[in-house]
């Protein structure tokens, strides 16, 4: 039982939070403000005059809207997917293997790109697809012709996702780890008795039991939907390829500052926030119903 | 357990090792493949001939950043960020997560403040927003606005406060009788029991703080501002002649050249790579911390 004069103390604790939160995550959503105003800079958010719905209604006849929605939608889907499964197999091989000194290698090293920013990550991509690049020269080697490799808007979305999955299907892995090692060992040392082979244990014990993991991972990064990415995409991208790769969150920092249209990319970012903020909603009642699975 | 010694179960094994180990290798590949770049010569490098080993071996890319000094002006300034992200960072959130860690018997507004937070956590109101708020609280050039401007980082105050739930009650307890007041019993049995949870925070701090470019991009007028990774954005993998003087651009396209580059990509990955073992430790930990919930 804490003494009610805690309460006061608690209290003051929360301060400095909730001055940082108040300040710079609410504040900022007042500016949301914005995206029914015309905005003049000179007279700030809220003197700005309130035009309704214009900017919504501009946006939908837009058809880079349409167009950046869908790139975005189609980038995080294979991101999505990517990044479940490529992690979920990489865990269940490097589950077969025995050997601990290196188990923990492998571990170490595939872990290592997730913490390397997409800064890094995108200039080392580059270097390497560039014209005269190794990949390339590996190309011409095979007799092949070298490809723009970034400069291909058919190409770059594969590269998006691809480089995606690189970086992060080790780190990914690492949830997988941990529901592969709570497996009970009794399970597998039956199924050893009974004479189950190798692949026998793996698809009726192993498969099954980290399967409920996945659909909860599965679960929680549909609210991601509309996350396609946006570090990565804004150092990998260039003007060539905007038809495939240019996503929601690319867009509003070119339309809102680099070409000033404040209304209209706030109105395309609240709209792609109250959509994510509905979907990551769905996605977690969804988990909390099925697994039981809460964040506080 | 029985080991399978058949031709099919030993085939399957080595098989699949393999494909770990090129797997492996693939992730390792490109950092190497970029220290190998900044080893060597430029016109082996715009050559396309270097692939495992540096051709030409120089250091001269090197010597070169050793005397750009707007290099070390961002490398100082991400040190800085780094530092006074992680300070504040851990104070706020230690003391946030104590109260927010009692029920809602003890601590009415306990409830209404995890779902304000939690509703910060998912909805933000873009870009836009954010830029113009930033600007009438004065964080254009200023580096409280990196430190500070990506908002209160509710997923680690939600992380340290479950951690804290889940302490026998007991030890405060006990610390109460002893006549321990709040912030003794915080200061005293709370932070020393959650050093393993505060480690991981602080890694993601650091990584975020370390990693984190886009923001000076918007908030910071001259590149002089710049931290290190929206530097080496700036110089290789984009220049936008916007942000700087001619003199700059004329500087930077003349220094701009392949290796140069990628031994400016491979030195702001070095303080990363070397804190590493520790780094990959309490990532893992908070992982793990993160999945293990109510």
């Amino acid at each position: 039982m804490i003494p009610k004069s805690f309460s006061k103390h608690f209290y003051i604790m929360l301060i400095p939070g909730l001055v940082w939160l108040a300040l710079f995550n609410l504040y900022p959503m007042y500016g949301v403000l914005t995206a029914f105003k015309e905005f003049n800079p000179g007279l700030g958010i809220w003197k700005s005059p309130w035009v309704g719905m214009e900017n919504f209604q501009y946006m939908f006849e837009l058809d880079d809207s349409k167009l950046v929605f869908r790139n975005t939608v189609v980038i995080a889907f294979a991101k999505m997917v990517g990044n479940l499964l490529v992690p979920f197999v990489f865990a269940l091989m490097l589950n077969e293997v025995k050997n601990r000194l290196l188990t923990r290698t492998v571990q170490t090293v595939v872990y290592l790109p997730h913490f390397l920013s997409w800064v890094i990550v995108a200039g080392m991509m580059l270097d390497i697809f560039s014209y005269s690049g190794p990949v390339n020269q590996v190309l011409s080697g095979l007799g092949l012709d070298p490809i723009m490799f970034f400069g291909n808007a058919h190409i770059f979305p594969a590269l998006v996702v691809g480089s995606d999955v690189w970086k992060e299907f080790g780190f990914n892995a690492i949830i997988f780890f941990s529901a592969l090692t709570s497996i009970n060992p009794e399970m597998y040392e039956a199924a050893a008795v009974d004479g189950a082979s190798q692949w026998q244990r793996l698809i009726k014990i192993t498969i099954p039991s980290i399967i409920p993991v996945a659909a909860l991972l599965a679960t929680l990064s549909l609210g991601n939907i509309l996350n396609a990415g946006f570090d990565q995409i804004f150092n990998m991208y260039n003007p060539s390829v905007y038809s495939t790769g240019d996503i929601v969150d690319t867009w509003v920092y070119r339309a809102g500052l680099i070409d000033f249209q404040y209304g209209l990319a706030t109105a395309v970012g609240l709209l792609k926030s109250v959509v994510g903020l509905v979907l990551i909603t769905i996605s977690y009642t969804l988990a909390y119903r099925f697994a039981n699975y809460r964040i506080f | 357990m029985v080991t399978e010694r058949s031709m099919t179960a030993r085939l399957f094994n080595g098989l699949n090792l393999l494909v770990l180990i090129v797997l492996m290798l693939l992730c390792l590949l490109p950092v190497w493949y970029t220290l190998s770049v900044s080893l060597s010569d430029k016109a082996s490098a715009a050559a396309g001939q270097v692939f495992l080993w540096p051709r030409g071996f120089t250091w001269g890319s090197y010597e070169t950043i050793m005397k750009d000094d707007q290099f070390f002006r961002s490398f100082w300034i991400s040190i800085q960020r780094v530092v006074c992200g992680a300070a504040i960072a851990f104070f706020v959130i230690l003391l946030m997560a104590y109260p927010l860690s009692k029920t809602s018997k003890d601590f009415k507004p306990r409830n209404i403040i995890m779902w304000l937070l939690v509703f910060a956590m998912l909805f933000n109101g873009g870009l836009v927003p954010w830029y113009l708020t930033m600007q009438s609280l004065g964080m254009i050039n200023n580096i409280w606005g990196l430190v500070l401007g990506g908002g209160l980082p509710v997923f680690n105050v939600i992380l340290v406060m479950n951690y804290l739930r889940n302490m026998p009650k007991e030890m405060e307890e006990s610390a109460m009788i002893d006549g321990a007041g709040p912030w003794r019993i915080l200061f005293s049995v709370c932070l020393p029991l959650s050093v393993p949870v505060l480690a991981t925070i602080m890694v993601f701090t650091i990584v975020y703080h370390w990693n984190e470019f886009f923001q000076a991009l918007v908030l910071m007028n001259k590149a002089d501002h710049y931290p290190l990774q929206s530097y080496i954005r700036q110089v290789a993998v984009v220049i936008d002649p916007t942000k700087m003087d001619e003199e700059t651009v004329k500087r930077m396209s003349e220094l701009s050249n392949q290796t140069l580059n990628a031994a400016k990509i491979f030195i702001s990955m070095l303080p990363l790579l070397v804190i590493y073992p520790f780094l990959q430790k309490y990532f893992v930990k908070g992982i793990t911390l993160g999945s293990v919930k109510g």
